[in-house]
Order: C-alpha cells, then structure tokens, then sequence
C-alpha cells in the first residue's frame, strides 16, 4: 500500500488554463505521492495532457499553485521541470527523428568533455547500458530513430525519461502504439519504478491497465476533475460512469 | 565520423563488394556522388575545350604555359578563389536550412557591409591613421564582421520573437539593405581600398607562396592523421567496433593525397611576369632572366613563385573547420539539427529554440560579413552590386551540397563541394564562350534541379 500519510510529491492545486476562451482544465487539484501511480482518465479533450503540461512545462497555466515534496515552484518551460527532476513520455514521443537514439536520450543534455565538446562515445556506451536494461534487443545505435519500429522509438523514450533519476515520471498512453509483448514490458517497467520509490502521472485510455497499474485514478470531464478514486474500492464500471457519464461513485473524493 | 547526419548504411541483403567497401570506410555514398559529378564537370569542360575548340590540353601532354583548357593550375587556383566566399556563406546557409528556414539576404549584407567598410577605410580611417596604416584592414575586417552579425542578429529576432516567417523577413532584408547599400554613397564605387586589406582577396600577393603551402598541406596531413588515430582509440575505450584497417588507411591516405595533390597544383601555378619583375624591382634587385620580357616562367627561379593556397581558400578551411567542429562536436551543433528534424520535440528538451534561431541568424550575417570582406579586397573597391544574386548561388550550392530543404539533414563538406559545383559550372561556361550570362544561369538552374531530384531519389531508395 501507498503511504498517504507525508508530503506528497507533488500536489497541482486550483489549476486552470484556457485557450481562446475555452477552460481547457478548470480548478483542478491533483496529488501524487511517492512510490503512488495516478492514473488520470477522460475521454479525448477531457484536459488530461493539458493538465499534465503544465506540470511537464510545456504550457504555463493561467492560474493555480504546483508544490514539489510541499515546495511551491515556478514551472515556465521543459528546463524549469527537467530541473525539479521531473521526466516525461510524451504521447508523440517527442523524438528528434533524424538523429540516433543516444543523440535523443541527451538531448538537451548531452555530456561533454574538457573541452566542451559532446562526448559522442561516452553517450553512446550510456546509451547501450541503460537500453541494455529495458530492451535487450536493442541494437539500433548508429541510425536515426526514424528508422526503428514504433516499440523501439518507445523505449529509446522511455530510457530518455528514466536515465536522469527522475523523481516524477509523466507518462502520455506510454502503450498506446505497442504490441502485446511490449506492452508488458512497460508494465514491468512502471512496477519497477513505483519499487524505486517513483511517483508516475500515467494518462491511459485502456481501463484494464489503468485497473492493473494504477493505484488511484483522477477521471477529467470538460476540463474539470469528477472525482478521485482508490482503484482497488472500486470496479471497472464504477470508473467507466465516471469517465462516459461524469457520475461520481460514493467512494470518490 | 560518427556525424549523426549521416544516413543509415545500405543494408541489402546481397551486399556487392561496392556496399561491402562503403560500409568499411564509412564513405557517405552521396559524398562519392557529389564528387564523381565535380569531376564529371571537370572533364566535360577539359574535353570540351580540347575537342570542340582545338586549345591544348595538360592530359595530352601539352605544356602549361600553353594549355588553356579548364584543368590547369591557373583556372584551379582561380576557381579555388571563386568558390571560397560562396562556400563561406554556404556554410552558413546550412544551418539556416537545417533548421527549416531560409536566408534571402545574404548577398544584399554583403554589398552593404562592403560598402561601408569602403566608407569606413576611404572616409574615417586613412585620414585619421595615415595612408596604409598596419591597423585599418585589422579594424575593417572586425567591423564587417560585426556589422554582417548585427543585421543577421536583427533579422533573427524578427523571425524568433516576432514569428515572421523567414522567407519574408529574408526578402524585406534582400530589398532593404540592397538599397541601403546604394545610398551608401549615391550609388558611387569606392576605391582603392587599404593595401593590406586588398591582400585578403587573393592575388600573387595575397597567397601563402609555395614554401608555406607545402608546409600548410604536410601539416593538415599530420592533422588529419591524428584525427583518426583519435577517433579510433576513442571507440577503442568504450568497446566500439573500430574500422578495418585496410579501410583506415585508405580514408586517410585519400584524404592526404586530395590535400597534397591540391598543393602541387596551386603551387604550379606561377606568378604572373610583371608581378615577378614588381617582387624583385620591391627589393631593388635585377630581374633574373626568366622573368625579362619574353622569358620562361616555367624555368629557373621563376618557378619557385608559385602561388600557393590563396588567403581566401585559407579562410574558407578555417571556416570550414570551425563550422564542421560546431556542427558535429558542440551541443549547438546538436541542437540545430535537433530543431530541424523536430522542433516541438528540441523545444520540450529544454532547447530554447528561439535564442538558437537568432543566434543562426548572427552567425550567418557574420559569414556574409567574411564574405563581404573577401569580395571588396578582391574588387580592391566598394560597389553597391556586390553580391547580386548570390545568395540564390549560395542557397543552390547548400543545396547541391545534401542540404535538405525540410530540414534536419546537411553537412558542411557537402556545402563547399556544392559551391565548388556551382562555381565550376560558373567559370567553366566563361572559359568555353559561354559567359555572358544566358547560358551559363540556363545550365545551373538545370543543375540545381537536377541535384535536388537525384537526392529525392536517392533518399527513396534508402527507404
């Protein structure tokens, strides 16, 4: 079980941004506490990767507070996220597809030697340890990532957000292009993780992994959050009204 | 060379010898394709010339004194003085197109850099310093770089901040200080320029020589060994596969012999008679034989006044090599080829896209500023034209160079060897009778065309 009881690693509070008009989220609160796997839900539009930007620093939210282990913090780009040791999979992957997978995984922070120049084969050989662990199949170092498939783009993201000790993990559908197989692979991970002492944001349309991986789930409707769930008090069903009907169980908070 | 621009080796499942050699040296094919069509240019000028107008030529033996065709030491050298200020902004250019965007202007800063450095030297600096004062060219080459980088700057930010696409922004700037540059000085030329400046475009007096030459091409030899020894005992460290030897051996020694090779010529090509007759009446010496009126260049003392690599050509290295070195071993370098290949991802990397635009932009204005600086010492003058058009030239030799047009791929190397293309088409319809103008834009247009549809195809194979 989750220790509820500290600080929690991060809590968004009263969170809203709106785009021309339109409350994409709206007053949203969320907490995620270390070791935990929030889920967060809704249907396409419901605010979930905005939200989560926010957090990651791809957007700047128009108002509300984001506290790291109680801190409040500024977050008004990736660096100022990258910097709270938050990492995040993006839903596009965010990969640079004419450069190779250890180019990608240091993107931004490529390890330099004496003299300031990129230390291509140093990168190259962390590139092949850390890969070496999620995918041991791994062999694609030397061409572009435009040129793998779409589990090993997936991992080559993956080893970008798990490489830098990252402390939050945002993920966007990490499964959604992946085989079975892999699919697996990055349940595995996410365990893993969570083992370390992790907190993941994991936004997730599949109801079974959400039922599987998450320890709470934050469904979102219309930019607003319905409620907040204990995945294991309640049934898959109680999940879908939530999500289809905005209805709230008796248990949510 | 492990440069991520590169493609994916060609990995069909029959592999022929050829593939097989490829893959060995790590050759970009498309690096054989732009050079095998160099030299094709080369030749069909030579032949041309030979065949069709009847002028000696040095591959059947004729002397050098005589032979007038594409492939002597003097058409080389000049050709080598031609290419370097459009390679130098083609470097440039390479990183403007990388990134997905385009700079219209660069001929336009060149002729209003040029003019005002002619203002600057003619107006402030010799009535203030004296006639040939050792510091004016030193201050007129700062301040045209300078001024190349501020406007480069100052269009950057519009495109960055302002998010005026750069085709437009480039356009106003083609207009703009193309007629700035007019206004300059009401449309006058203004000359000579300072003594020690004119020595930056070249000429008998503005070269290396040949003692200095051979010394220069034996270094960059030793330098490019060093390299390799480098490389491969940096792959060694980390447990990488390392090279064939055989293969090793054949890149550097190819590369050894291209630089050698190109000494030999440039220092075969002799000073001009009357400037040899200048260099000995400068000393206050007798003029040796070989250089009287109606002597042999090619015999005695004469011969050890070769040219040598002109300044403009050792510019054009030490820019290549900086721009190569930034390009594949800085985190700049990274992150322009980052931005090209997917800017939203460089962005949520923490790559701060828009300083990385203008500072390209600077960096290219300070590259036409370079070139501006070549182009009026070689004139010996300022005049509003200068540069006129090329920054189509310059764009067409990136572009010939591999430099692809939606972004995320090009090389340095493959900018000069497409400006080296293009210059040689240039001169090459010059020296066969072609040169007023019509023929010659009909040939490179075709050429450029052509380039851009062998790398569409090219790039579809390897997919």
């Amino acid at each position: 079980m989750v220790d509820r009881t500290g600080t929690p690693l991060v809590e968004l509070r009263d969170i809203s941004i709106a785009f021309g008009g339109i409350r994409a989220v709206d007053n949203v609160t969320v907490n995620l506490f270390p070791g935990e796997v929030v889920g967060l839900l809704g249907h396409n539009g419901a605010g979930k990767s905005t939200l989560i930007k926010c957090l990651s620093g791809a957007y700047q939210k128009d108002s509300g507070q984001i506290l790291i282990n109680g801190q409040e913090v500024e977050i008004n780009n990736p660096r100022d996220a990258r910097s709270q040791n938050i990492e995040t999979i993006y839903q596009t992957l965010a990969l640079a597809d004419n450069l190779d997978a250890a180019s990608n995984l240091f993107l931004g922070r490529e390890l330099v030697g004496a003299m300031g120049f990129v230390d291509e084969s140093a990168m190259e050989a962390e590139t092949r340890k850390i890969m070496g662990r999620l995918n041991p199949n791994f062999r694609k170092f030397n061409v572009p990532v435009s040129a793998l498939s779409g589990g090993q783009r997936q991992s080559v993201a993956i080893a970008r957000a798990v490489y830098f000790n990252a402390k939050i993990l945002i993920m966007d559908e990490p499964t959604a292009a992946l085989g079975p197989h892999e699919t697996q692979m990055v349940s595995e991970l996410i365990q893993e993780l969570k083992a370390q002492g992790l907190g993941i944001f994991l936004i997730e349309h599949d109801i079974h992994n959400v039922m599987k991986l998450c320890d709470r789930a934050v469904v979102m409707k219309n930019g607003q959050r319905v409620g907040t769930v204990n995945v294991d008090e309640v049934t898959d069903e109680d999940i879908l009204g939530m999500i289809i009907l905005g209805k709230k169980p008796p248990q949510a908070v | 060379m492990t440069s991520t621009s590169q493609p994916p080796s060609l990995q069909t499942p029959p592999e022929s010898g050829f593939g097989r050699f490829l893959r060995a040296t790590e050759i970009d094919p498309r690096l054989l394709g732009m050079v095998g069509a160099l030299v094709l240019i080369c030749l069909a000028f030579e032949l041309y010339s030979a065949l069709v107008l009847g002028r000696p030529t040095m591959l059947l033996g004729a002397a050098q004194a005589e032979a007038n065709g594409f492939l002597t030491p003097r058409n080389l050298w000049n050709l080598s003085v031609q290419t370097a200020y459009i390679g130098i902004m083609a470097t440039g250019m390479v990183l403007v197109i990388i990134t997905r965007n385009i700079d219209l202007s660069v001929g336009s800063i060149m002729g209003m850099v040029g003019m005002y450095m002619g203002l600057l030297q003619v107006e402030y600096l010799t009535p203030a310093l004296g006639l040939g004062h050792p510091t004016i060219w030193i201050i007129t080459v700062a301040f045209g770089i300078a001024m190349g980088a501020l406007i480069g700057a100052f269009q950057g930010l519009m495109i960055a901040y302002l998010a005026i696409p750069s085709f437009i922004v480039t356009l106003g700037g083609l207009l703009v200080w193309r007629g700035a540059a007019f206004l300059v000085a009401g449309g006058k030329t203004i000359a000579p320029m300072d003594e020690n400046f004119a020595l930056i475009g070249g000429g008998s007096f503005g070269a290396l020589g040949r003692t200095g030459s051979w010394i220069f091409g034996v270094i960059a030899c030793v330098f490019v060994v060093l390299m390799f020894i480098n490389g491969r005992k940096s792959r060694r460290t980390h447990g990488f596969a390392l090279r064939p030897v055989w293969a090793e051996t054949f890149v550097i020694g190819t590369i050894c012999a291209v630089i050698i090779g190109a000494t030999a010529v440039v220092n075969s090509y002799v000073w001009p008679i009357g400037n040899i007759q200048k260099y000995y009446a400068a000393l206050g010496q007798d003029v040796p034989a070989c250089a009287q009126k109606g002597g042999d260049i090619y015999s005695d003392v004469c011969v050890g006044f070769g040219h040598g690599f002109a300044y403009p050509v050792l510019i054009l290295i030490a820019v290549a090599l900086f721009m190569t070195i930034l390009m594949t071993r800085t985190r700049f370098g990274k992150y322009v080829f980052a931005i090209g290949g997917n800017p939203e991802a460089a962005a949520l990397s923490g790559i701060n896209t828009r300083a990385m635009t203008v500072k390209i932009f600077t960096l290219m204005g300070g590259l036409a500023g370079i070139a501006a600086v070549i182009g009026a010492a070689r004139q010996n003058s300022a005049t509003n034209a200068m540069g006129n058009l090329d920054e189509l030239y310059v764009i067409a030799a990136a572009v010939v160079g591999g430099t692809s047009l939606a972004g995320g791929v090009g090389t340095i190397y493959g900018a000069i060897i497409g400006a080296l293309i293009l210059t040689s088409l240039q001169t090459g319809m010059v020296l066969i009778g072609f040169g007023d103008g019509s023929y010659q834009r009909i040939v490179i247009g075709i050429a450029l065309v052509l380039a851009v549809y062998l790398d569409i195809l090219y790039r579809k194979r390897l997919k």
